[in-house]
């Protein structure tokens, strides 16, 4: 036997004491991984958006809010599909793309999905034929190069990824989401059924991190008669040729179309990068509530461990133990919590991230490896710390008080 | 050479004034010698054996363990160094570890000195089969009698090969069969040479020692040998 068998044996017959403390300290420990988790993928989701799609503008109804760029469609209030022509038609310079969108949901075998109709640029380059084609050239200034063919090329799916826009799609076409082809297990060239109409796979787009994986994107005009509320649309992604010129466009987009709302992409990430800041926050708060509570938590224990086996420790002391050994039982104690805890802590509050991540900030999550060390590492020294104390008092005990005490 | 005591004095604050708990206590014990300290509640007799036990410092005079003083210039460690390596306390209430298995009980002190496990197991399971629990390894103390409970202490006394045996009050708690069966083992374990420090306020028990010292009011009122 070694004396760390002794804190073995304490734990699993005081099995209930034991667990309580490691779940006060797993569930403070997965708060702070969790919320730093889903704060650290927000963080890069953002760089991402911003570096990828810095010269888009959102056109909304006006009562709409716009809190996440790829969601942003997923809203009750519509507008006339009219404005898109007449965004096309206006001779506005430097406008890239345009993708009016209508949202859905939908149910396929029991599993929920949103059915997001879009225009392909070809219908919109014909009514921009008859304004000029100005719309599409380059502004004064910008620096973006639109390659000509360059979404044929990339193959309708990855084109939609990356430009936002699709060149052709015919009324009984679809294109599937990451997530929804593997959910249906349909490749490209399959088929769907969707709300009694059969649709031809002519896609698969790639996993994208949004909420576009979860969606199946078929023509705007096909969703308009799904949803029999006529020629409306929910949402119109204009792509800017680039991104100093976007915010001037915004204003001409403000002039052309003052009954809805207009904002760049910059406007719904700011909202997205103060969430972040939130959240970096809440993490240092939460650690510092961990310090604090978990902690004071553990020293309480610790102390009334002490108290509770005085007669132990005075016989171990009896026995030939030095004040070292004595306090070493109990520092292993506050070890072994403390690294059950980090781990335990890591696991609970990564899982935690991987699922409701997606649900409050709409993006994919994957666990962070160097938190494990540092959830781990972390909580051990908070532990450690938090048992000294009370691991030295178990040293200095006078066992013949405990003995008199008898 | 066992112990040496020189004008030893123990004195307790209580509530602000001192009470002597020892006063003045000379006396050597012999290495072998088997001695029972007697006397009224409150004499000083386990304060003396605590004493002699290195667990508690005397105010005044000197305590010295084969020719070395245990209490000058020596830190708790080091005096807990001198008893693993040399004596084994019985107590009156036992103290074992009631999460403990009997086996392991015994095993404590050797897992205190650092002995490897097998030798550890050999010698826990032949002590406990010495005391006639050879078929009570796996048992926890609740699970144990109460003569049972201080055997498993008795073998985790021996369980260093201690030279000195320091017992207090260690029939106390005992019904008077259970107690003369364990005072039978102390006298045993004296008789292989060890020495036997006992504290009892019950006259059989102080009959089985060759020594018997009688401390009233902190101070040594007689010493007789036997035989």
């Amino acid at each position: 036997m070694k004396l760390r068998h002794l804190v073995w044996r304490e734990l699993s017959v005081r099995r209930g004491q034991f667990i309580t403390g490691l779940i006060a300290v797993l569930l403070g420990v997965a708060a702070v991984v969790a919320i730093h988790t889903v704060s650290i993928h927000s963080e890069k989701a953002v760089e991402r958006e911003l570096a990828a799609l810095g010269a888009n503008i959102l056109i909304l109804p006006k009562a709409v809010g716009a809190q996440n760029y790829y969601s942003a469609d997923l809203n009750e209030k519509v507008m006339p599909e009219d404005y898109v022509a007449r965004i096309a038609m206006s001779g506005l310079q430097g406008v890239q793309n345009l993708s009016p969108k209508l949202s859905l949901p939908a149910d396929i075998a029991g599993t929920k999905f949103t059915v997001t109709g879009i225009l392909p640029k070809s219908e919109f380059q014909a009514k921009a034929a008859w304004g000029g084609l100005a719309i599409f050239s380059k502004r004064k200034g910008c620096v973006a190069v639109n390659l000509p063919g360059e979404v044929a090329a990339e193959g309708k799916a990855r084109g939609l990824a990356r430009t936002r826009v699709i060149q052709d799609l015919a009324l009984d076409e679809a294109l599937l989401g990451a997530d929804v082809a593997q959910g249906l297990a349909v490749t490209a060239n399959g088929q769907i059924e969707l709300r009694g109409r059969s649709f031809r796979v002519v896609g698969v787009l790639p996993t994208t991190g949004t909420i576009d994986d979860t969606r199946i994107f078929v023509h705007l005009h096909t969703v308009q008669e799904m949803a029999g509320a006529g020629a409306v649309i929910n949402a119109i992604e204009v792509v800017g040729c680039c991104k100093d010129g976007a915010t001037s466009l915004v204003d001409e987009l403000n002039a052309l179309l003052p009954e809805a709302k207009v904002v760049t992409i910059g406007q719904v990430i700011a909202t997205q990068v103060s969430t972040n800041k939130l959240m970096s926050r809440l993490t240092w708060t939460f650690l510092a509530i961990i310090v604090v509570v978990g902690g004071a938590g553990i020293a309480n224990a610790m102390y009334a461990n002490v108290a509770e086996r005085r007669r132990e420790i005075a016989t171990l002391m009896a026995l030939g133990a030095s004040r070292w050994q004595v306090s070493w039982i109990f520092l292993l104690k506050a070890l072994i919590i403390g690294l059950a805890g980090g781990f335990g802590g890591y696991i609970v509050g990564t899982m935690a991230a991987i699922l409701v991540g997606p649900q409050i900030a709409g993006m994919t999550v994957l666990p962070i490896a160097w938190l494990i060390p540092a959830a781990a590492f972390g909580t051990t020294v908070i532990s450690l710390l938090a048992a000294w104390p009370p691991a030295r008092r178990a040293g200095g005990i006078d066992p013949t008080l405990v003995f008199q005490e008898a | 050479m066992g112990f040496a005591l020189t004008d030893v004095h123990k004195n307790y604050r209580r509530r602000g004034s001192s009470v002597a708990a020892l006063d003045g206590v000379s006396l050597s014990i012999a290495a072998g010698e088997f001695v029972a300290v007697v006397g009224p509640s409150g004499c000083g007799k386990s304060t003396l054996l605590q004493i002699v036990g290195g667990l508690l410092a005397p105010s005044s005079g000197s305590v010295s363990f084969r020719g070395d003083d245990l209490y000058a210039r020596r830190s708790a460690d080091d005096r807990a160094a001198v008893r693993r390596a040399n004596m084994g306390f019985v107590f009156q209430t036992f103290n074992l570890v009631p999460y403990l298995s009997a086996m392991e009980n015994v095993q404590l002190p050797m897992a205190i000195t650092g002995l490897t496990e097998a030798v550890q197991s050999e010698r826990a399971s032949a002590l406990l089969t010495r005391m006639g629990l050879g078929d009570r390894l796996d048992h926890r103390p609740g699970e144990l009698s109460i003569g049972q409970q201080q055997r498993v202490a008795l073998a985790r006394t021996l369980a260093n090969e201690p030279t000195v045996i320091l017992a207090d009050e260690p029939t106390g708690n005992l019904d008077p069969e259970t107690g003369s069966a364990i005072l039978d083992m102390l006298a045993s374990i004296h008789s292989e040479g060890r020495t036997v420090v006992m504290v009892t306020h019950d006259p059989q028990a102080a009959r089985r020692a060759k020594r018997t010292l009688r401390l009233d009011r902190g101070r040594i009122m007689s010493d007789e040998r036997v035989g």
